[in-house]
């Protein structure tokens, strides 16, 4: 008989460069399994998936240590198209669907069925003629199996979301010899209905002895559909259990779990009164961000405050800030200091008293090719028109100001750098962000949102970055709001925490709360009503 | 709701519907007689749709409008020009000459598909840059290379006292191609249609004979419409309106099975793979199709079309400019089918050669009108250069604003909801 794992990952280790995001991971899937992977971004899902499909950025990177064997038999995954004849299939998070074709085109797509025509017999198999009523009948049954209904025929442009998901299942489905389906977030996209019938699509799938990779952050669906769990944190393989002998508490504490690093800065967090004055005031706001739509999010933060913002990435905490700054289209009401800001105009946000430090350095915040000193002034000239001179009716910039300015900044921001000309392009990615803060400093701004500010930046800069905003805050009584996938690094400097799932805060929670109730508010399930779904 | 779907309608056709409109007021001042513009117009859709259709394959593959066309069509021109210096004769000289056009068309062709995979995005106007500098190339070879290193022994191909091609070449002195496919067999219109009506009915019997799903309503519809446009075309009007038309049946012909061609190759395991590629190329390549080989295959098929169209244009002219033939060709071809309807990312063959017609009655209207609204033909030979290039224009700001627009829809209604 078959070997007790379909698939089995040992011991996988992964270097990008230096930076080890694999470390000694291990993955086992009994045939006809639901498995569900849990951690959360960056905990490594992704890439150990990555390995799995034998995708280029692992070998263009030096490859992996560890075994893959699958039926018991060491093998190495040479690319996609391999882990396909292997019998491994993906339905992908985004779809991968043309909305011109038919069902039945996308399902048998690359893999149609033909019979020799007369251009084939002079000009070769390509040119065989489609055999639509065969192909047809193929997706029909892929369609059965996944229990839809709908005409192989129609067009798949236009049908709802939740369609074109089960569209892909079946697709991977009528793929012959499929052994292993990886379902990444399936049910992100879905309606409550449609997420309950895509699980039980999944179990079904799972009884024809197909088993099935689950990764997802929805903490509930675990414990309902799958059997078994692995646990990444950091790169590091947490712990492997059955999920009849767990809670949705407790892998919610396993994957957020204390970091190994102890924080490098802390401000103790301080309580405030009601009466505080609120600085802004976010009421159903929907921001247009693709990867981080925001759907409906209101908000009070208080004066004199650092709000934390936290969540999974791609559930929408980075569309707030963008979406009120007038990065991205959005709707709702805003107030900072009890005045309406008007969205979707970036030119008024800024001039209404709000800066923001944006998480895309390199693309939106900085002008890599210009100078720091012109960097650090750009948005108060063109917005206030400070630093500038006239001369004869026309607007000057006022270098000597402009400089004396920049050298201010560069010194207290402590930014290592040749000298206020150079160009941001070519400093490290610590200095760029102080830049970056320098500029919105510059504004002299009364709320300052600060969005991923120590993404990709080293410890040291981490620190100084940190520090500098601790400082805002209790020196100049700057109100800061801090948007970062970090949890740790929300936890040692904010007052306050908001999660973000889903495009809606879940929740705002204590600093000091418990890792599970951070955990659960990340999967979308409200701390304190978990314990009443666990009974 | 049918307001809206009109307006829908209007939006998506609207250079199609602006062209009618143009065409209709130069046809009340041109002061030509409807027969005359049959006569004319017959012979320019004879000589100009084979090109035309050319261009669907790249347009289905996401690659737009084909500009590199001209290319193609200069491997025709240096074809002709061999073809002469060997000394064939007559119809055969046009076969030989098409034969040739295949394997440079089909070099040329996979030539451009390497670059245009380099820039994906940016293949219309790659293709025209492409274009001019083939140009530049073409005229290397022809001013310098053939008589100077290549010796080209027919006087009539060289510029007299001096060196390299003439600039014009004759291909209908006694003896030569030009014309001669038109002559095989030609027929008046009443008789041409029965023919074509007769070979379309033989079709689709036999498509129904081979059919799964045997719809005897639908073929009694198809074959009924057919027996009335035959009737139709032997009434003593419509006899009248084409009398000067002699129908060339080898072209049309030709430009029939290529039409054929396109909608067979449509429905094959290649079809399906440029169809798929040019709706959305991650896609197709996550589903294991080698996304910039088909990209080439579509562009080399493209190319050594748009050779052999040239070639069918040239013959039927009897000579060509040496230096200029090609030069417009992918523009004129462009802008025809873009006033058929189609668009950058859709092209069918029907569009294909309603734009011809259109577009080439407008070259025909338009300096008559010129003439006789202005005093002055060159302001409707100025205007008939306008409108190829406002179509164009007009074209791709269409399809910039049709993507935005959906985008915009979508968004209202998540609003809502």
């Amino acid at each position: 008989m078959a070997a007790e794992y379909i698939l089995e990952m040992k011991n996988i280790t992964k270097r990008y460069g230096e930076n080890k995001v694999l470390s000694d991971v291990s993955l086992k899937i009994r045939p006809g399994e639901i498995h569900a992977l849990l951690g959360e971004n960056g905990a490594g899902k992704s890439t150990l998936m990555n390995v799995l499909f034998g995708m280029p950025v692992i070998h263009a990177t030096g490859g992996f240590e560890g075994e893959v064997l699958i039926d018991g038999q060491s093998t190495t995954i040479a690319s996609p198209h391999d882990a396909m004849l292997k019998g491994i299939g993906m339905v992908h998070q985004e779809f991968m669907l043309l909305p011109g074709f038919t069902i039945t085109e996308n399902i048998k797509l690359n893999r149609e069925i033909t019979h020799p025509s007369l251009l084939s017999r002079v000009f070769g198999k390509n040119l065989e003629t489609l055999d639509m009523a065969a192909m047809s009948q193929d997706a029909r049954r892929a369609l059965d199996s996944v229990g839809m209904s709908i005409d192989e025929y129609t067009l798949v442009k236009g049908l709802p979301v939740g369609y074109m998901q089960f569209v892909e299942i079946a697709r991977e489905i009528d793929k012959t010899g499929v052994k292993l389906l990886v379902f990444d977030e399936p049910t992100a996209v879905l309606t409550e209905s449609e997420a309950a019938q895509l699980l039980r699509v999944m179990k079904s799938i799972a009884q024809k002895g197909i088993a099935i990779i689950f990764i997802t952050h929805r903490l509930d669906e675990v414990i309902e559909a799958a059997d078994g769990v692995t646990i990444l944190r950091d790169g590091k393989f947490v712990c492997e259990t059955r999920t009849a002998d767990t809670t949705v508490t407790q892998l919610a504490e396993l994957m957020i779990g204390r970091k190994g690093e102890s924080a490098f800065v802390t401000a103790d967090p301080r309580e405030f009164p009601e009466d505080t004055p609120v600085a802004l005031k976010i009421r159903h706001l929907a921001v247009d961000m693709p990867g981080e739509q925001v759907k409906d999010v209101s908000l009070d933060i208080r004066e004199g405050e650092i709000f934390g913002i936290g969540g999974l990435a791609g559930q929408g905490k980075v569309g707030i800030p963008n979406g009120i700054m007038g990065v991205y289209d959005s709707e709702g009401d805003v107030e900072l200091f009890g005045e309406p800001v008007r969205l979707n105009d970036a030119h008024a946000a800024l001039k209404s008293g709000m800066a923001m430090v944006s998480e895309d350095r390199r693309g939106v915040g900085l002008l890599l090719d210009e100078s720091i000193e012109d960097n650090i002034v750009f948005n108060a000239m063109q917005v206030s028109g400070e630093f500038t001179k006239s001369l004869l009716g026309a607007k000057l910039k006022d270098s000597r100001k402009i400089r004396e300015h920049a050298n201010e900044m560069i010194r207290e921001l402590d930014i290592r750098c040749f000298g206020a000309v150079q160009h941001t392009g070519t400093l490290s990615g610590g200095n760029q962000q102080k830049v970056c803060i320098a500029r919105a400093l510059t504004m002299n701004p009364k709320l300052i949102f600060v969005s991923e500010p120590t993404r990709g930046i080293d410890i040291g800069a981490k620190k100084l970055v940190l520090e500098t905003l601790v400082k805002l805050n209790r020196e100049k009584g700057m109100t800061v709001v801090m948007v970062s996938s970090e949890l740790m690094e929300l936890r040692s400097i904010c007052d306050r925490i908001a999660i973000v799932a889903e495009g809606e805060v879940v929740d705002i929670l204590p600093v000091n709360s418990s890792d599970a109730d951070f955990g659960l508010a990340m999967s979308g399930i409200k701390p304190g009503s978990a314990s009443g779904k666990e009974a | 709701m049918v307001k809206k779907n009109w307006r829908e309608f209007a939006r998506n056709n609207v250079v199609t519907i602006m062209f009618i409109v143009v065409c209709a007021v130069c046809m009340m001042f041109s002061g030509y007689t409807p027969s005359y513009v049959m006569y004319e117009l017959f012979g320019r859709l004879s000589r100009n749709a084979f090109i035309v259709l050319a261009l669907i394959i790249p347009i289905v593959a996401g690659m737009g409008i084909n500009f590199a066309i001209t290319i193609g069509a200069m491997a025709a021109q240096i074809a002709c020009i061999l073809v002469l210096e060997w000394g064939l004769q007559g119809f055969g000289s046009f076969l030989a000459a098409a034969a040739l056009t295949v394997p440079m068309a089909a070099l040329f062709g996979f030539g451009i598909g390497k670059i245009l995979n380099k820039m994906k995005g940016q293949e219309m106007i790659g293709g025209m840059i492409l274009g001019y500098f083939a140009n530049g190339l073409y005229q290397l070879l022809c001013l310098f290379i053939f008589d100077n290193i290549i010796p080209i022994n027919n006087p009539n191909l060289t510029i007299k006292g001096s060196s390299g091609i003439a600039n014009t070449i004759d291909l209908s002195k006694a003896g030569g191609m030009g014309g001669t496919l038109e002559k095989l067999w030609q027929l008046p219109v009443s008789q041409a249609v029965l023919v074509f009506a007769l070979v379309i009915a033989a079709g689709l019997v036999i498509g129904h004979v081979r059919s799964h799903r045997k719809d005897a309503k639908k073929l009694g519809i198809q074959l009924g419409a057919l027996a009335i446009v035959c009737v139709l075309m032997q009434l003593p009007v419509m006899k009248n309106l084409f009398s000067m038309v002699k129908v060339p049946m080898a072209t049309f012909g030709i430009v029939a099975l290529l039409c054929l061609f396109n909608v067979v190759l449509m429905r094959t395991r290649l079809g399906q793979q440029f169809r798929a590629v040019g709706q959305n190329r991650t896609v197709a390549n996550a589903a294991g199709i080698n996304v910039d080989k088909v990209r080439i295959i579509a562009i080399t098929i493209s190319t050594v079309l748009a050779g052999w169209g040239q070639l069918i244009f040239v013959q039927n002219l009897g000579a060509f400019q040496t230096y200029g033939a090609a030069d417009q060709v992918g523009l004129y071809a462009g802008a025809a089918i873009l006033v058929g309807g189609a668009s950058v990312v859709r092209a069918t063959n029907t569009q294909a050669l309603l734009g011809t017609v259109l577009f080439h009655l407008m070259f025909i209207l338009a300096p008559a009108a010129g003439k006789n609204l202005f005093g002055d033909a060159a302001i409707g030979e100025y205007f008939r250069v306008f409108m190829c290039y406002g179509v164009i224009a007009l074209a791709l700001v269409m399809h910039a604003w049709s993507s935005i627009a959906p985008k915009k829809k979508h968004h209202k209604a998540t609003d809502k909801a």
